[in-house]
């Protein structure tokens, strides 16, 4: 048995409750299958929801929302606060407000300094690169900067979990190296708080299950709150060039593609949007991508740019994002001392390994989980097949398995239970248009004619 | 003794030239297994072999049956097709050597590496052929095996 760990089941994904309707179209949109209608709510299943966002997006009522912390409180629980800006922060804006101005946005809102996490992101390139040039690593080697990609592959598609990049994420690397950073200035790591700003809720999660040590990071702000208030005071903004490390190889990371720009000249795939990203996982598992180096992988479509928490259009920011990598083409190589260090450190390696999850799995002895199988093919023959939602799981499938986990019942399908009802009516009906001998006169000259014949007369009517 | 019989049992039907249900079969099989709570690197190269077989029926054939037998302690897969059969087998289990069609090849299928990968996945790999008529591949793949891991070429 695998150890659970208690931040294993925190989510950063929430239901508002009363706001929810109790409609099916998150249960259809979820790519694991992990929400169900019950009792006129949905209700997210812990064990499977990968933080993807989805149902937020598809939720017509807003029901669906991202815990993320308030950035009022946040500022007041450290001496010495770090914010730790997304690469997707930058495209929000308009591209003809500088990197410099919107990291002093940050400091006048009261951070006490920033790093980028594009930093981080550039920073992990080079490694990225060491490691692909590697021999007789498994290929091709799938990206896991993209914490619902991560759980996504660790839940459903686990034979691919010894493919995912074993290296720390851009914000995990920026998140250590500030705190270093700011220990060698004389902080106590215990007075440091280091926050990133979000464009997702995976993110948060990947904050809340962050280390103890130099890797903690403190808390999650959503872009759309730091958003609003640095809009608030664009005039005050001033251009400061020395905050800025970044450069268009990690600005790049916003969207869909800018890992791959970040390498070396390669076989790479990019694929983005979370069910685009599983159809081109099940063709890894077939081995039809064994050609390719490195898949980078997100789970919104465009990239973070596409996060949940971000403000802009997606498509809009994407326009962005290529201004910016155009403004910014200097790329700050690390000093080799610096690089070593860095190693030494252990600033790029990952803390929490990844871990296939058999949540698929119908029982813990095959035999048996076999046999349920069966079952499940068998309450599939009986169901109709159209995917409605309507008994609360997300597909006839889904409500079939749901019956053999003893979650649901087969008379949950409306259309069953209206044929069930039929079944009886006409039984009743039936019952009903049986008339007793006594008042029966058809009925009456039979049995006597039968008592007759067989020359016995038991008063039975024999019907 | 250990109870040898099957536990499961499937038949699926390929259809040759079909591309748009092409990897279907492999896909249902890598479901069943993965309910059935199988460990993922034994997954992976059945998938790997089956998908490789079934692209093989669909590229080359005219249709096929694809049966899938779960036993307590191996898989054991049988595609039975009718087709035009591989008149030199030692060649055809050379890697890059293909006789797909180019417009095939252009679909990112038929590089050549079919028969090898499917022998690198599995434990055991018969494959009975002839001319004009059709090819049968027994393929067993043990629970218990060292090929787990095994990296296919593309």
């Amino acid at each position: 048995m695998v150890l659970k760990l208690r931040s294993d089941f925190f989510h950063s994904v929430l239901l508002d409750e009363e706001k929810c309707k109790g409609c099916t179209h998150c249960i259809r949109r979820c790519p694991v299958e992990a929400i169900r209608v019950k009792g006129g709510k949905a209700k997210i299943d812990e064990e499977l929801c990968i933080d993807c966002g989805e149902c937020i997006r598809t939720c017509p009522n807003h029901a669906k929302y991202a815990q993320t912390d308030s950035m009022d409180d946040t500022l007041q629980r450290f001496k010495y606060s770090i914010a730790l800006p997304a690469p997707a922060f930058y495209p929000q804006f308009q591209p003809n407000i500088s990197v410099g101005k919107l990291l002093d946005g940050l400091l006048k809102l009261g951070f006490h300094e920033v790093f980028e996490v594009a930093r981080g992101a550039e920073i992990l390139a080079e490694e990225i690169k060491k490691y692909l040039s590697l021999k007789n690593i498994p290929k091709p080697v799938i990206s896991s900067a993209c914490p619902a990609v991560v759980r996504l592959i660790e839940e459903k598609f686990p034979s691919l979990t010894g493919t995912l990049l074993p290296l720390d994420t851009p914000l995990g690397i920026a998140a250590r190296i500030a705190r270093m950073r700011a220990m060698e200035k004389g902080y106590r790591s215990e007075d440091i708080g280091v926050f990133f700003v979000t464009p997702c809720p995976a993110k948060v999660t990947e904050v809340r299950q962050s280390s103890d040590d130099v890797g903690r990071i403190d808390g999650a702000i959503s872009i759309s709150q730091v958003y609003s208030r640095i809009m608030n005071m664009l005039d005050e903004l001033e251009e400061q060039k020395s905050l800025q490390f970044s450069s268009w190889k990690g600005i790049g990371w916003a969207r869909s593609g800018g890992e791959q720009e970040s390498l070396n000249e390669g076989e790479y795939v990019a694929v983005d949007g979370i069910h685009d990203v599983m159809s081109v996982f099940e063709k890894i598992e077939m081995g039809e991508l064994s050609g390719i180096l490195y898949c980078e992988a997100q789970a919104c479509v465009g990239g973070c740019i596409g996060g949940v928490l971000a403000v802009q259009n997606p498509f809009l920011s994407k326009v962005n994002v290529q201004q910016l990598v155009k403004r910014y083409p200097e790329y700050h190589l690390l000093d080799d001392r610096e690089g070593k260090e860095l190693v030494r450190e252990g600033v790029f390696r990952r803390r929490r390994p990844f871990q296939a999850r058999d949540v698929l799995k119908l029982d813990t002895d095959y035999r048996k989980a076999l046999e349920k199988y069966q079952v499940i093919e068998h309450i599939l023959e009986n169901l109709p097949g159209l995917d409605c939602g309507a008994c609360g799981s997300p597909t006839c499938r889904a409500l079939a398995e749901d019956v053999v986990r003893e979650k649901a019942q087969e008379i949950d399908c409306p259309f069953l239970l209206r044929e069930k009802m039929l079944e009886l009516s006409r039984e009743i009906f039936d019952l009903a248009s049986k008339v007793p001998q006594t008042m029966n006169e058809e009925r009456g000259k039979q049995t006597i004619e039968s008592n007759q014949d067989s020359g016995t007369a038991t008063g039975e009517s024999g019907s | 003794m250990e109870n040898r019989d099957p536990l499961f049992e499937v038949s699926r039907e390929i259809v040759g030239a079909d591309f748009q249900s092409a990897g279907d079969i492999s896909g249902e099989v890598k479901k069943i297994l993965l309910q059935a709570g199988f460990p993922p690197p034994f997954i992976r190269r059945i998938v790997i072999a089956a998908y490789e077989a079934e692209m093989n029926v669909v590229i080359h054939a005219f249709k096929g049956i694809f049966t899938t037998v779960i036993y307590p302690d191996k898989v054991h897969i049988v595609i039975d097709d009718e087709g035009p059969g591989i008149p030199d087998l030692e060649l055809a289990f050379q890697e890059g050597y293909s006789t797909a069609p180019p417009h095939v090849r252009e679909l990112g299928f038929g590089a050549g590496y079919g028969l090898s990968n499917m022998r690198k996945c599995s434990d055991t790999l018969k494959i009975d052929s002839h001319v004009g008529e059709g090819t049968r591949v027994t393929m067993d793949f043990l629970v218990k095996s060292q090929r787990d891991g095994a990296e296919v070429e593309k």
